[in-house]
């Protein structure tokens, strides 16, 4: 998609498949970027399994708003079972794009998304690779990989870094190998889903 | 120039970090001799990364856990008393246990430290920000200051024991900070090296402490009709050395950091006609509501009250002076009061203006109520609206409310 800074990303998922984390992976990202940059979770209570959604926003000057993000240039869905529960692409811009975790993009739920028409629709099979990898699904790195792909604001190489940085805080060497394996593999196996290919389906 | 050259060699890599974890940053490089708290939402990224700094050793703090904000409170000022160094955070409803002890505290004159995530008060149960928490301790006699960001929230912890301790003042110092708006914010945070923040804060070495060998002094005993009166006068002149104390430090503190707070900050207010007046982390959508104002030609600006306990009155006033109507935003109710808390200064403040502003008031965000700019504009056009009809609304406009 075309960049313009302040850019908003608003992520959707599940508590405990590392939305929060994923935002603040991004966000330190882009301040290695350069960037005056926020992540915020959700203000409130969080329970494993209940929707939650964070919200990173980049820029070129100090943020202003601190609330949730209401119009979002991009949005992210790490769980597609919250397509039809949540007004998932609530506000985003004409011209946004959404990162849709999910091993089918011609699935049900996807068609449900309702993607406008100049807006682009990418999907990454995220849960898969986490599986794969990780043992869990953990879609978050993933898709995260998907991000670089799909909206190239900052290299793979410095959400790398990023995620190498704030995982060494908690994980071990082994963890961090395989998330930074499941980034790449995002960001290689994401692809464009063309409008056409969804409307043609329905 | 030569520091200069030294900060730009030494000045470490900016931080992605949220408010809470900035001002466990800031207490890290102050090493307190104690820090006792027990954990509430928002306060708790501020000590589970402070009590992490404990556990691997790079702190010489004793970290006392234990079992009440009463507790927590009533440990610093022991500590304190016995001539350390001690601090705590909470919010809300732990504020409000620790309610005996805020005086107890600031009657003694120590000059602890407590970093105060704002948070609504029960009931309903509810543990989002607003600024119930902080107007409830307003008359307690502890300096209050309202940092609107995860940057500020770190910079004022750094300068809050340097004003505490001043022989001229001696008073607790609140650093308050928005629950979740600040505490739960991941942004860009530029820190100071450990020793630079470490020579600025400095050692406490209180001239007095109460297990001082060869003769202590007596902190809270029983002080009757004899001297209590006088011990309260006192305060008032500690509270109002304060501010001088808190100007100076700021300065200081901005000629080691780079950047400038000030007790109170204006924006776009030298030639503004009307004007909002707000107290944390609100003011950048204010600030945004402004430019779109200013976009359709309404000339407004903003008041940014930093510091307010002591209420800095004549720099309110000099920024308040020619403007004609000014709108008030509180983020908490004073129930039954003639005017919400912060309106209730800025009338007294404005009050022996030649030409006082008209003056209206806005009650917002409670609860955590979002507060978005058209919330912020909806309020300039209803400041505006006043001063065309060149009337004052007798009561408030609740912004925001369904």
């Amino acid at each position: 998609m075309q960049i313009h800074l302040p850019l908003s990303i608003r992520w959707h998922g599940r508590g405990g498949q590392g939305v929060v984390t994923a935002s603040r992976i991004l966000a330190s990202a882009a301040l290695r970027g350069g960037y005056y940059m926020q992540s915020l979770p959700d203000f409130g209570a969080e329970r494993s399994g209940a929707p939650i959604s964070a919200h990173t926003r980049i820029s070129e000057t100090p943020p202003v708003d601190r609330g949730p993000i209401g119009e979002p240039d991009v949005v992210i869905v790490l769980d597609a079972s919250l397509v039809g529960q949540i007004d998932l692409l609530g506000g985003l811009i004409p011209d946004g794009a959404v990162i849709v975790n999910t091993p089918d993009p011609d699935s049900d739920s996807v068609r449900r998304l309702e993607v406008g028409a100049r807006q682009e629709l990418w999907a990454v099979d995220g849960s898969r690779i986490g599986m794969d990898l990780l043992g869990r699904n953990l879609p978050n790195t993933p898709v995260l990989g998907a991000f670089a792909r799909a909206v190239p604001v900052l290299g793979l190489e410095s959400i790398s870094l990023a995620l190498d940085e704030l995982m060494s805080e908690t994980f071990s060497e082994s963890i961090i190998r395989a998330n930074l394996e499941a980034l790449r593999l995002g960001y290689d196996q994401v692809r464009q889903v063309l409008q056409t290919e969804v409307t043609a389906n329905a | 120039m030569t520091t200069k050259q030294k900060a730009s060699i030494t000045l470490p890599a900016p931080l992605a970090i949220n408010g809470g974890e900035a001002v466990a940053y800031a207490m890290r490089q102050i090493d307190p001799e104690v820090v006792a708290a027990y954990p509430i939402t928002p306060q708790t990224f501020i000590i589970e990364r402070f009590s992490e700094y404990v556990a691997d050793g790079l702190v010489s703090t004793e970290y006392i856990n234990v079992e009440s904000e009463h507790a927590a409170l009533s440990a610093c000022v022991g500590a304190c008393a016995a001539g350390g160094r001690a601090q705590t955070a909470t919010s809300g409803p732990g504020l409000a246990l620790m309610f005996e002890i805020v005086w107890v505290a600031s009657g003694m004159r120590l000059p602890l430290v407590m970093h105060l995530c704002s948070r609504a008060l029960s009931a309903p149960l509810n543990i989002l920000c607003d600024h119930s928490d902080a107007m409830a301790m307003r008359e307690s006699s502890w300096i209050m200051m309202f940092g609107s960001n995860p940057q500020e929230a770190y910079d004022q912890a750094i300068v809050a024991p340097t004003v505490a301790e001043h022989p001229d003042v001696l008073l607790p110092f609140a650093n308050v900070l928005d629950g979740f708006t600040v505490t739960h914010s991941v942004e860009r945070v530029d820190v100071l090296p450990d020793e630079d923040a470490k020579s600025f804060v400095g050692e406490y070495e209180p001239e007095r402490w109460a297990l001082q060998p060869g003769g202590g002094a007596t902190f809270g005993g029983l002080d009757a009709n004899d001297f209590y009166f006088e011990h309260k006068r006192q305060q008032v002149e500690a509270m109002d050395n304060s501010l001088e104390v808190v100007r100076r430090q700021l300065d200081k503190y901005a000629e080691l950091s780079g950047r400038k707070m000030s007790l109170v900050e204006e924006y776009l207010l030298d030639d503004a006609e009307v004007a909002l007046v707000v107290l944390g982390s609100s003011e950048g959508m204010v600030r945004a509501a402004i430019d779109q104002a200013r976009a359709d030609g309404i000339k407004v600006g903003m008041l940014r009250v930093r510091l307010f306990r002591p209420f800095p009155v004549a720099d309110v006033r000099k920024a308040l002076s020619g403007v004609a109507a000014v709108g008030v935003l509180d983020r908490a109710i004073a129930f039954g009061a003639p005017a919400n808390a912060l309106m209730q200064d800025i009338v007294m403040a404005t009050r022996t203006l030649p030409e006082r502003p008209l003056l209206m008031d806005f009650v917002y965000g409670l609860g955590g109520r979002n507060t978005p700019k058209q919330m912020f504009r909806e309020a300039i056009d209803h400041v505006v609206l006043a001063k065309e009809q060149g009337a004052e609304p007798e009561s408030p406009a609740y912004l925001g409310l369904r």
